[in-house]
């Protein structure tokens, strides 16, 4: 698989997301904000987004990961690290 | 069912509560439970006075009441004797508003020291608590808040803007918003908690409230109707501190931590006011659930006894699987835990069998409900453990097995015992413990039908071994229990049916492995609706809008032919059967042969 760019990366993100909260308002939810929070992402979710971003990337995630996927921006870096 | 059994150390580290399993539940009566509460200086008995000011009186206001862990890691902690103060500022300014008796204090808080200082300082004004879950939507929200008269919330800037602005007009009752923290805008139609409490005296002695006097109002779903909110009196103290002796094992000195919600029962019961009774340090962790977070609290506050629910359990097995390898909780000192238990549904045998493998304590699975306020069912700490049952009966609580109708509820006129091991049966309960709850608020008659014969029915369907061990099989109804939650397919539906697009909706518990079962809606659009992808995204945000992400439907099904009962009602437990695959010749045994009933 080709590397992932940042920019496409923050994509699948917000694509994985808006599986689980489809009217996700990412105008209000930047880079750097606590996304959780923000759309109210349960732990329960959380799960479902986790194994989402997995099956999307073709990436392992592992619990020690999800330090890495507090923010939108967080979360990209980590993906398109993972995957170069 | 597994006959494996797990069996305890002959010494253990501290002494449990209670040994002789038959012995004490020979002798146990709850008058003599009673003498182990101090009562109200003067007479009279309430909930606050035992949590907090009974301590501070006898000599130990130093002790460490609270240690909240923020969201950043951080603590903070809080004394028995600051307690005491904050929450007698909380009583005087229910007083100073003329909120007083009897009135409906309500709570919509996460996990923070404001919410204790809430809590208790109501009781003390002799008004009523009620907490509401703060993953609620605002229709859940707003709907409780109706049905329990609230005079007064108490919550947050984020979740008023969010959950209550947007209803504050259906809430006329409604006539004090305090708001815990500083909100970034001015939030018309609230004041502030600390600047109310910062004028009000640290002074106040309790409200002399009597054993029957209404204290706490816990809503609760039903599958047919608007939520219930069960009444719970000030006696109800009583049972929390001997439940939490016999079934968690507390002792004075133990440092706890209860994981659940404080909006609902269990972070109410052994959440703030059991622990508090037995004067024990309680961990407050303000932030979710992450594994990582989680064995670092239990390692560094260096907790002895935990209570949390089989979902986190869960969770927790997929992070460390049995087969290994155990770095992640290995890496963390677990060594000053000694007890652990669960609740919220069943517990599956290989859950606690991963507690005694993993974390080298196996898990201890209990069952009670809103309605029973306390613990009523446990796995003890000096008891063997049977992994997947739930444990016997405590002392001072009969539980019998009732033979059931074709409706799947126990048999009436007259109820049938049945007396031998290994029935199925409705589980049910012999009222005379003192948190059984007093009534449904407004709906007398709902209260009456849950009793027949002198015996409180839980809806829950069991078995009991031979041994006295009882083993949840399933709900007698449709209510939904969802990562320890109970939810109301009528209510997910109510919501539903809301959106233009939809003609029809049937919602069922679909089994899950960490869950338990999560919320799934079947759905019959109307005829001008393209049942696609597109209109299933819109129904799921639309539900997340109204009823919070606890309550939603995490999936949706488009089903134009959903089965009906001849009276018109969506069959729920056809549903379930499609939903698990059962062939069709099943069906007729699932059925009533002319209607649902439930």
């Amino acid at each position: 698989m080709n590397a992932m760019t940042r920019t496409t990366a923050y994509e699948i993100v917000q694509d994985a997301i808006r599986e689980i909260v489809p009217d996700a308002d990412f105008s209000a939810v930047g880079p750097d904000d606590k996304y959780r929070e923000a759309l109210e992402i349960d732990s329960l979710d959380f799960e479902s987004l986790v194994e989402l971003l997995a099956e999307r990337t073709g990436l392992r995630i592992d619990e020690d990961d999800y330090p890495r996927l507090t923010t939108l921006g967080d979360a990209a870096d980590f993906l398109a690290e993972r995957q170069s | 069912m597994t006959r494996h059994m797990i069996h305890k150390p002959e010494r253990p580290r501290v002494a449990p509560n209670l040994t002789d399993y038959a012995r004490e539940r020979a002798e146990f009566s709850w008058s003599k439970a009673r003498e182990r509460l101090a009562g109200l200086p003067g007479g009279g008995l309430n909930i606050s006075y035992e949590a907090v000011d009974r301590h501070v009186a006898e000599g130990r206001g130093g002790r460490i009441a609270l240690r909240c862990v923020r969201r950043d890691g951080s603590v903070d902690t809080v004394t028995y004797a600051e307690l005491a103060l904050e929450s007698n500022r909380f009583a005087h300014a229910m007083r100073t508003l003329g909120v007083g008796r009897g009135d409906r204090v309500f709570t919509l808080l996460g996990r923070c020291p404001e919410l204790f200082t809430a809590v208790l300082g109501t009781l003390k004004s002799g008004s009523v608590l009620c907490p509401l879950f703060s993953a609620f939507g605002p229709d859940p929200v707003a709907q409780r808040m109706t049905l329990g008269n609230a005079r007064v919330l108490v919550t947050t800037a984020a979740l008023y803007r969010r959950k209550v602005a947007p209803v504050r007009e259906r809430l006329p009752e409604l006539e004090h918003v305090l708001i815990v923290g500083e909100p970034s805008d001015p939030l018309p139609g609230t004041q502030s908690f600390d600047a109310l409490l910062a004028r009000a005296s640290e002074e106040f002695a309790p409200v002399h409230t009597e054993p029957e006097d209404m204290a706490l109002l816990h809503f609760t779903s039903g599958t047919t109707d608007v939520p219930k909110g069960a009444v719970h009196v000030h006696e109800a103290v009583v049972a929390h501190h001997v439940t939490a002796a016999y079934a968690l094992d507390l002792h004075p000195d133990d440092v706890y931590w209860c994981t659940a919600d404080p909006g609902w029962v269990t972070g109410m019961s052994y959440g703030i006011i059991a622990p508090l009774t037995h004067g024990v340090t309680l961990v407050v962790d303000e932030g979710d659930y992450d594994a990582r977070r989680w064995y670092r609290i239990l390692s560094q506050e260096r907790v002895t006894v935990w209570y949390t629910a089989p979902t986190a359990i869960r969770m927790l097995m997929r992070s460390t699987p049995r087969e290994g390898p155990y770095d992640l909780p290995r890496s963390f000192d677990l060594s000053a835990l000694r007890f652990i238990a669960s609740v919220g549904e069943p517990l599956n045998p290989e859950a606690v069998v991963w507690g005694e493998e993993v974390l080298g304590l196996p898990v201890h699975d209990n069952w009670w409900q809103t309605e029973t306020g306390c613990i009523m069912i446990a796995n003890f700490a000096a008891s063997p453990v049977k992994p997947g049952s739930m444990g016997r009966p405590l002392p001072g609580v009969e539980a019998a097995v009732l033979a059931r109708g074709a409706d799947g509820r126990a048999i009436r006129g007259p109820v049938r015992v049945l007396e031998e091991p290994d029935q199925e049966g409705e589980l049910a309960l012999r009222p005379g413990w003192p948190s059984m709850f007093r009534g449904y608020l407004h709906a007398k008659e709902r209260y009456a039908g849950s009793f027949a014969d002198g015996w409180y029915l839980t809806g829950d369907v069991v078995r009991r071994d031979a041994e006295g061990y009882f083993w949840f099989v399933g709900r007698a109804d449709d209510v939904i229990k969802s990562a320890g939650h109970l939810i109301s397919p009528f209510e997910v539906e109510s919501a539903l049916l809301e959106h233009p697009l939809v003609a029809e909706a049937g919602v069922i518990g679909r089994p899950d492995e960490t869950a338990g079962a999560i919320v799934k809606a079947y759905v019959s659009v109307r005829p001008e609706a393209v049942p696609d992808d597109r209109l299933r995204r819109e129904l799921i945000a639309f539900a997340r809008q109204r009823l919070g992400p606890a309550v939603a439907p995490r999936e949706i099904a488009f089903d134009q032919h959903l089965p009906h009962t001849r009276s018109g009602k969506v069959m729920r437990r056809l549903l379930r059967a499609r939903e698990l695959g059962l062939p069709e010749g099943d069906l007729s045994t699932l059925e009533t042969p002319s209607e649902e009933t439930s």
